[in-house]
């Protein structure tokens, strides 16, 4: 029943500065900060004020419409400030780490003996039930909700992207332990999707109660929306669950540990980083400690995630809720004279309309302009070419920013997420801002449903 | 450079808010991106940007019309000097070709660009690249001896009609270059035909040749087509016609540019051509055999080489706005348009040329092509449910 899929559409942007395979050593973060932004749907409810002592694993805030769901420190120490914004928004927690961590023990367990229920309330007591995410809407599922599947996609194709076989290496262990405890929420398959065209990770190939299909192809084949697609799409109604392999590896220490670890190896990415490679960082991390002395002079862009998803932040700033990859770029250039008609050697295109067409295996230092201003679409068949999905892109678009609810449902917009959809504004000549469009959408059928 | 750049931020103060001259802001827009293009970043979304925009992909298919644009020049020289029988070489054909076909051109931008200028700045948003191709694509579906003000009020009308009043570039409905030469056939049809094709200004002790044709290959189409000028001269272009879309051959340069780019979609391409060639075969199979030079019995692969039909294939019916958007939609689009324009040439003697109305037409009926695509789409994916 496992399936061999061969993804042809899509495109490989190369860049440079991609994550030498080393693990480095930095100072450790002295503050991590909780950015309830970064999770979608979610209106937090602090259970703690600033000067609190807490450890990893108590919580800090929960979801206002789902009491259940908490959030939960991923250090222990001292809730050093609670920042918020315009009418008390909370824009962060953060939190003074001790050097040592102090975890709260939730039991070891073997989950292939629990039921459903007690594996669900270990996973909400601990936090790591928001490590779950759900499509559609890419928001945290409600606990009683049966997902018809869970996915978990062995590799990220994106752009300078974290080696996952690098990052799970040696930790089989946690890894199943925490599959076993995913296989209890649903009713359906847990997929492992692997990546045929380098050798994956034992890890990966040695999991047991999964059903393992294997991808091959451009981004985004590692991307699990294009994954579901293709082995179970999502109608109205339904829902499938998707986590990254080293959330399931939290998961899995969860378990045969009893606590509840967040730290995971972060790719330290871009041209404008000296020496990139991975750190071992807590959730939240700061980041002052690993990007000192590392990057380059100059106007940069810091972005927490990848380049064609994340999110802008400062060097003095944290990373996401649930980034692994941190990428620095620089800044969007001069303005440049009859940029329009240059050969272009040094530009990026999907097209061949810049000379860079002669050399393909090049890798470019981007940076972050956008070539254009915002046009109404004329160009048609461009995010075709990058969307290995069966869905008209345009006509979705466009349903969105009509607000035709019926449409939408009837384009699939359960069936995508803003990162399926990045390659396409990365093509897009007319620079339309589809991600924002996406999730305008998928804001519009959340609130309606 | 630096001079330019120095000179625009010193002047745009004025162009912004509460500035004097805001509301020419648009017109000065235009001209600031047009010497630089912008090195702001993406407000939202995606932090890395694909180099192409729509000016590079508008001055690619300039680029790609370059050859039959020169080609044409060419041969209006070679045919003039045929005519009077003179002899020339080749820089005496291009030379009298460029001095007949520049004020066309130039009469073709200013009035076209004054349009969208004056548009651009009444509605508040900025002049959109669209102009740039179809200010090049007019000049070259005219005859010779269109006169000046024709082809400013045929441009008019199409920037204004084929375009703004839908909502500028990437909204409108039909492609603005032909309906520049559909108002032209439709409202002075007696200055669109005769001796309109072949610049015959003769000077001083010169005459015409004796048995000099005027009419162009589709014109002698309807009566014998034995009689038509060879298939070398149809493919390489030696014939009259359109100033640039006479030779195939150039043509097909342009197209290899375009495709290769990745700016024209092969698809409408090859439907077209495949639509023309099996409209042809049909008419070959049902063609009259008491009349031998009926047009019905003309090979298929002819229509391919005669007329507008390669230039409206390569250049025309490839236009992203007007053509059908989805995928499978351009099939069906293309298909049609290589059939109707097969069958308007072939059964109706009153249109010789066929295909500026059957693209038209298809621009009507590609939003229907698309519809009926989308919805066999959304058929599919709630029949799954």
């Amino acid at each position: 029943m496992s399936a061999d899929i061969r993804i042809r559409k899509g495109l490989n942007i190369k860049l440079k500065g991609e994550a030498e395979k080393i693990t480095a050593i930095a100072e450790p973060a002295e503050t991590i900060a909780i950015k309830p932004d970064d999770i979608f749907g979610l209106i937090p409810k602090l259970t703690v004020k600033m000067g609190d002592e807490v450890k990893a694993g108590s919580p800090i805030f929960f979801d206002k419409l789902r009491p259940e769901i908490i959030f939960t420190s991923p250090v222990s120490g001292e809730v050093a400030e609670i920042v918020r914004g315009d009418k008390r928004k909370i824009l962060a927690v953060k939190i003074l780490a001790d050097k040592q961590t102090a975890y709260v023990d939730f039991g070891k367990a073997n989950a292939e003996q629990l039921t459903r229920q007690q594996v669900t309330e270990k996973l909400l007591a601990s936090g790591a039930w928001t490590l779950i995410r759900q499509r559609p809407y890419d928001i945290i599922p409600s606990p009683a909700s049966n997902p018809k599947a869970i996915f978990i996609s062995a590799f990220d194709s994106a752009p300078l992207a974290p080696d996952y076989d690098y990052t799970v290496h040696g930790h089989g262990e946690a890894f199943q332990a925490g599959l076993n405890a995913l296989t209890k929420l649903t009713d359906g398959k847990v997929h492992l999707n692997i990546n045929t065209q380098n050798k994956p990770s034992e890890v990966f190939t040695g999991a047991k109660n999964v059903q393992i299909n294997k991808f091959s192809g451009p981004h985004p084949a590692g991307n699990v929306g294009i994954q579901i697609h293709h082995i179970s799409p999502i109608n109205k109604g339904e829902t499938v669950w998707y986590l990254k392999p080293q959330d399931v590896v939290i998961i899995g220490k969860l378990f045969s540990k009893g606590v509840y670890d967040t730290t995971r190896l972060v790719a330290l990415t871009g041209s404008e980083i000296n020496k990139p490679r991975y750190y071992n960082l807590p959730a939240c991390s700061s980041l002052k400690n690993i990007l000192k002395d590392n990057v380059n002079e100059g106007n940069n862009r810091y972005i927490s995630g990848n380049v064609l998803t994340g999110k802008k932040i400062t060097a003095e700033d944290y990373l996401g809720y649930y980034d692994c990859q941190v990428t620095v770029i620089p800044e969007g250039a001069e303005p440049e004279f009859l940029g329009w008609i240059t050969p272009g050697l040094d530009k990026f295109s999907m097209s061949r309309t810049f000379f860079s067409w002669l050399t393909p295996d090049k890798k470019y230092r981007l940076n972050s302009c956008q070539h254009g201003e915002e046009r109404a679409y004329v160009v048609t068949g461009q995010y075709e070419k990058v969307l290995p999905m069966n869905i008209h892109p345009v006509q979705l678009i466009k349903a969105i920013m009509i607000e035709d609810l019926e449409l939408m449902e009837g384009l699939g917009i359960y069936e995508v997420s803003e990162e399926d959809f990045a390659l396409c504004e990365f093509v897009c000549t007319s620079k339309i801002e589809v991600q924002k469009t996406i999730r305008k959408g998928l804001d519009l059928m959340l609130r309606e449903s | 450079m630096k001079l330019f750049k120095n000179l625009l931020e010193s002047v745009k103060p004025q162009f912004e808010e509460g500035g004097k001259l805001h509301k020419f802001g648009p017109a000065f827009n235009a001209f600031e991106t047009f010497l630089f293009v912008p090195g702001h970043s993406a407000p939202s979304g995606a932090h890395i940007r694909d180099g192409i925009d729509l000016k590079r992909t508008m001055i690619m298919v300039v680029i790609a019309l370059m050859p039959p644009l020169f080609f044409g020049m060419w041969n209006l020289g070679y045919q003039h000097y045929t005519a009077i029988g003179v002899s020339s070489d080749l820089m005496q054909n291009f030379v009298f070709g460029l001095i007949k076909v520049l004020p066309i051109i130039i009469v073709s931008y200013v009035s076209g660009l004054t349009v969208e200028f004056i548009f651009a700045i009444i509605k508040k948003h900025p002049v959109n690249e669209g102009f740039l191709v179809s200010g090049m694509l007019i000049p070259m579906i005219m005859p010779v001896n269109v006169p000046l003000w024709m082809v400013a009020v045929a441009t008019i009308f199409a920037v204004v009609i084929g375009k703004e009043v839908f909502g500028g570039t990437g909204m409108n409905l039909l492609n603005p270059a032909l309906v520049a030469r559909c108002f032209l056939f439709f409202a002075y049809p007696a200055s669109m035909s005769g001796e309109i094709w072949n610049d015959l200004s003769l000077e001083a002790g010169q005459k015409v040749i004796d048995g000099y044709s005027g009419a162009t290959a589709l014109a002698i189409l309807d009566s014998d087509f034995h009689l038509m000028p060879s298939v070398t001269d149809m493919f390489f272009g030696t014939m009259q016609g359109s100033i640039g879309e006479t030779s195939t051959l150039a043509i097909l340069i342009g197209a290899v540019i375009l495709l290769y780019t990745g700016i024209a979609s092969w698809r409408v391409m090859i439907s077209v051509v495949i639509g023309g060639l099996l409209m042809g075969y049909f008419f070959n199979l049902v063609a009259p055999a008491s009349n031998l030079n009926h047009p019905m019995h003309m090979p298929a692969y002819y229509h391919l080489l005669l007329g507008g039909f390669a230039f409206g294939t390569v250049f025309m019916a490839t236009d992203p706005v007007t053509a059908a958007q989805t995928e499978t939609g351009k099939y069906i689009y293309g298909f049609l348009i290589g059939a109707f324009c097969v069958m308007l040439r072939v059964v109706n003697p009153a249109y010789p040329e066929g295909m500026m109305l059957s693209i038209l037409l298809m621009n009507t009926f590609s939003p229907l092509i698309d519809y009926f695509v989308v919805q066999s789409n959304i058929k599919k994916r709630l029949s799954r449910a």
